[in-house]
């Protein structure tokens, strides 16, 4: 049974006086991959931002509305806000490694969060998510060389080891592969399928295929709006609303 | 056929070229069956040697079909209403293949039945003919047209189909009674009639992929 990990209310964000998502709703399912796609502008990644509350870094912005996060609303007053980016990472656009070690990158999180008793068990966790992450192979033996010397895909696994590491519930993920080749992409789209057994996924790409090819459902965002949602096949084989059907198949 | 451009005109131009194809195939299919009314009215082997020959120009534009449709499937990788697109027009051009394989195996039962002496009992088929003649042109036009009403309207029109097909079996059967030696004859006119009123199931079926192509849904789902 499909079980919603994050339910979003009517959900309104202004910058200042500009409104940038208009009355958006809608259910975000556990253990599924959820895609954001829609054209430049459309609020797609204003709205990703809005699920674990990187937006409030952004001066004059306002929300409106309630998104909740298995029942409890992220923003709420006594919402912990460093304690819900534990619960929902996020992985972005560029890979962004620290200009550490490979070690420390992953090394981080569980650092600042105080996840482990000792060095063993810090080990551990790195290990563990250098594993998860598809990564561990290529880099045991170079664990302390910086997380930058490793190229463009490594790297983008190399955040993903260091997101999963904290032991998220959720992973946001902004355009993750748009820097990447084929084959790097296809490697963390492998990953992405094998990580929606323990996380819940949801990701914003301009990469219609990779939408269709990753997520279970998916969300066409237009014009600060949510157009349509549903199943992904559903949507790429007989979208229901006209804009859809123009953004899908390059007829705007 | 939609209702707006693509950005890229190629992409409009591919697919209405296989939705060009695919009306082409199906004026030559026509063809074959006016062909297939002549000769057999007229008891004509040089017509219905006309037919079989003809037959490998609808291989020749099937293949084209299936070939641009693949090509366009890798290149271009349609969603949506363009996807569906594509599939119906593989689906179609293989129902109109087969159709016109059964206007070639009516044909070489004419020339068959010419050896026998004239061939009796033609009128009833005329009829089975024109009907599937009919259904045909108008399911190709409710194909470009894009209208699923007159696909449906089509669609029950196979009823009629039948129900002429059935009569007539039942008209040779007596025939066959009356004198084994009408049983030869009798067998290849019923076979003809089969071909025909086959062919009236695949219009049948291009009406439902018409269906599907603009709704998106199963006609079975629709009957529900």
């Amino acid at each position: 049974m499909l079980d919603p990990k994050i339910q979003v209310h009517h959900l309104n964000l202004f910058y200042k006086a500009h409104q940038v998502l208009h009355n958006i709703s809608l259910d975000i399912y556990r253990n599924q991959v959820t895609a954001l796609i829609g054209p430049s502008g459309c609020g797609k990644s204003s709205f990703l931002r809005c699920l674990n509350r990187m937006n409030d870094t952004i001066e004059g912005v306002r929300v409106e509305g309630s998104i909740l996060l298995d029942g409890d609303n992220i923003y709420s007053k006594s919402m912990d806000v460093v304690q819900l980016r534990a619960r929902v990472g996020m992985v972005f656009q560029k890979p962004n490694p620290f200009p550490k070690s490979i070690y420390d990158n992953v090394a981080y999180g569980p650092r600042i969060h105080g996840l482990f008793q000792n060095k063993s068990a810090l080990d551990g966790i790195v290990e563990q998510s250098l594993e998860r992450a598809g990564l561990w192979k290529e880099v045991k033996e170079r664990l302390h060389e910086p997380g930058t010397s490793l190229s463009g895909g490594q790297q983008q696994r190399l955040c993903i080891a260091r997101a999963i590491a904290v032991k998220p519930e959720v992973i946001l993920m902004d355009e993750p592969c748009s820097a990447l080749d084929p084959i790097a992409t296809a490697k963390i789209e492998e990953l992405i399928d094998e990580l929606r057994d323990r996380f819940t996924i949801v990701i914003v790409t301009h990469h219609l295929q990779q939408a269709a090819r990753v997520s279970q459902y998916v969300g066409f965002f237009y014009a600060g709006a949510l157009v349509e949602y549903g199943e992904t096949g559903d949507v790429f084989t007989n979208p229901r609303d006209k804009k859809t059907q123009g953004y899908l198949t390059g007829r705007m | 056929m939609l209702i707006t451009d693509h950005i890229v005109k190629s992409y409009d131009d591919e697919l209405n070229r296989l939705t060009a194809m695919i009306l082409e195939m199906g004026q030559l299919l026509e063809a074959q069956l006016e062909k297939v009314l002549e000769c057999l009215t007229k008891g004509d082997n040089k017509i219905a040697q006309e037919i079989v020959d003809k037959d490998i120009e609808v291989d020749r534009l099937e293949n084209k079909i299936d070939t641009s449709a693949v090509r366009l499937l890798a290149l271009r990788q349609p969603v949506a209403s363009d996807l569906r697109n594509v599939v119906a027009a593989l689906k179609i051009s293989a129902h109109l293949e087969r159709m016109a394989d059964y206007a070639v195996n009516v044909s070489k039962r004419v020339i068959a039945l010419n050896q026998m002496g004239p061939i009796k009992y033609v009128s009833s088929i005329t009829r089975l003919v024109r009907l599937v003649q009919e259904m045909i042109r108008d399911v190709l036009k409710a194909y470009s047209q894009l209208d699923d009403k007159a696909a449906h309207e089509i669609w029950k029109r196979d009823e009629e189909v039948d129900e002429l097909y059935n009569g007539f079996v039942r008209e040779l059967l007596t025939y066959m009674m009356e004198d084994p030696r009408n049983i030869s004859p009798c067998i290849h006119i019923l076979f003809i009639a089969k071909n025909i009123e086959r062919m009236g199931d695949h219009v049948t079926n291009i009406a439902e992929h018409i269906h599907y192509l603009v709704h998106g849904t199963l006609w079975s789902e629709s009957r529900k």
